[in-house]
């Protein structure tokens, strides 16, 4: 066992002196293999912990959401729809929501403005989201002036910003009373934006969902797995920017192995002809290559998955934010919850290290075949 | 020292890193559990269907809620469905914003 070690040891020093040898060229090549890794993990991190977190927050979700469908644009829900769904068997509560969409010119910020059920703000009074206090600097006590449908502008007093640690959900919120959101859209009374069924049993969601739909064909019943399979699809490694940024990376990574497959330097095929000639093995020398790759890309792997874990959770993803925040004025700050799936990470070790290493020995392998004397001489 | 000791040093103290940095997201975040649950249930009271993260469009802000055939319905960041999406540049008033 000690001799099976020292061997690999002693081969591994001489890789390692081989490597330094060629040390601009290593340590460039490491640097690159580090980035190509960090961006693959750093994605894959983030859409994961992004899509738990979805998950977790938005179970809160209602049950079913009830939109009324007008030539195929959602239209405002008649309120009386509320008594004939809470009669369907099976529905807890129908509550109507209130809300729309306010695009502040100042600031060139969309808001979602919401009067919430319940007594949550009084009238001429507002409960903000951490994003809007932000992008307009206001404070609790301040006033929000919003503009009203006739275009005369209304002030509201912020009477509390929305927890920090919720920004995520409620970060460009507007909550003002039924009758201040009323008057400024000029909602008409007796509908609503569209309705939140709760359903006793969440195995009878998907009935309930379809009596609905039967009972008011022009209704679009919304149910809560949806909305989860919906961010569930914008952060799968199949949606659109994901698939452009882990291609372009992985790509990269194929360029990158490939160059190194395709073969080596006379310097390296020199290298393995004196290497033979002085006694080595065939095996010795796959040996030898073989832990070049690995001490390259071991070092690489390791060391961009580090990165990315803390660039994701530490750093909340800076790097990204540009490509996220695209050309909204109002984004949020959160911080996520740092979870790693061990798959995810084992895949990730499998596509990078694993090809790596077997193209690094594959024209080892051909060169340490052939002839001493014509590899000396090549 | 021997290199290989070096090298052998180096890559257990990432690995260690690594473990420890995996062990603390999935025990040393029980606060970060709280801020979920403190979430979800501001979600339940206001009655919330989507998460804050592009405000842009009302299609990006609430994509759960979204037209059916809106653009980039299936999710904000899909691919354009149509070909004349490619061609269609912003608004006016939108191009010289960053």
């Amino acid at each position: 066992m000690n001799r099976f070690v020292e061997r690999h040891r002693s081969i591994l020093d001489f890789a390692l002196s081989s490597l330094l040898r060629r040390k601009g060229k290593n340590i460039s090549l490491w640097v690159v293999y580090t980035l190509i890794v960090f961006l693959i993990a750093a994605i894959v991190f983030y859409t994961h912990a992004l899509k738990r977190e979805a998950a977790m927050i938005l179970q809160g979700a209602p049950d079913i959401v009830v939109q009324k469908m007008v030539a195929g644009r959602q239209d405002l829900v008649p309120v009386g729809y509320v008594g004939k769904i809470a009669a369907i068997r099976g529905v807890g509560a129908v509550r109507p929501r209130l809300w729309g969409y306010y695009y502040d010119a100042v600031t060139g910020a969309n808001y979602t403005l919401m009067a919430p059920d319940g007594s949550l703000p009084g009238p001429g009074t507002a409960d903000i989201g951490s994003g809007v206090a932000r992008t307009l600097r206001v404070v609790e006590g301040d006033f929000l002036p919003i503009r009203a449908v006739d275009g005369v502008p209304t002030l509201f007093q912020v009477r509390k910003v929305l927890p920090y640690a919720s920004e995520l959900a409620t970060s460009d919120l507007i909550l003002l009373s039924e009758d201040d959101l009323r008057a400024l859209f000029a909602f008409p009374r007796g509908f609503a934006t569209d309705l939140a069924v709760t359903v006793e049993n969440p195995a009878e969601r998907a009935t309930v969902a379809a009596k609905i739909a039967a009972q008011f064909p022009e209704s679009r019943p919304i149910l809560n797995s949806e909305i989860l399979r919906t961010y569930d699809s914008i952060f799968d490694w199949r949606g659109g920017m994901m698939v452009v940024m882990l291609g372009v990376a992985v790509f990269s990574f194929v360029i990158f192995a490939w160059d190194k497959a395709t073969g080596l330097s006379a310097e390296e095929r020199r290298e393995i002809g004196i290497l033979k000639s002085v006694g080595w093995e065939t095996g010795d020398v796959l040996l030898l290559k073989f832990w070049e790759g690995a001490a390259i890309s071991l070092a690489a792997f390791l060391c961009g998955v580090i990165l990315a874990y803390v660039q994701v959770f530490f750093f909340s993803a800076s790097l990204f934010e540009p490509a996220l925040k695209g050309w909204a004025v109002l984004y949020p700050r959160f911080k996520l919850v740092p979870d790693v799936d061990p798959y995810q990470l084992a895949v990730l070790f499998f596509l990078t290290v694993v090809p790596y290493t077997v193209a690094t020995i594959i024209p080892s392998w051909r060169a340490a075949t052939v002839d001493p004397d014509a590899a000396m001489r090549s | 020292m021997r290199k290989s000791t070096v090298f052998s040093l180096f890559t257990l103290g990432n690995a260690i890193l690594l473990a420890l940095l995996l062990l603390y997201g999935r025990y040393g975040s029980g606060e970060a559990g709280a801020v979920q649950e403190a979430s979800r249930n501001l979600v339940r009271e206001l009655q919330l269907t989507d998460l804050c993260l592009f405000t842009e469009a009302r299609y990006t802000r609430h994509p759960s809620m979204a037209d059916l055939h809106s653009a980039f319905q299936d999710h904000p960041m899909a691919l354009e469905h149509f070909p004349s999406g490619s061609m269609v540049s912003p608004p006016r008033f939108r191009r010289g914003r960053p």
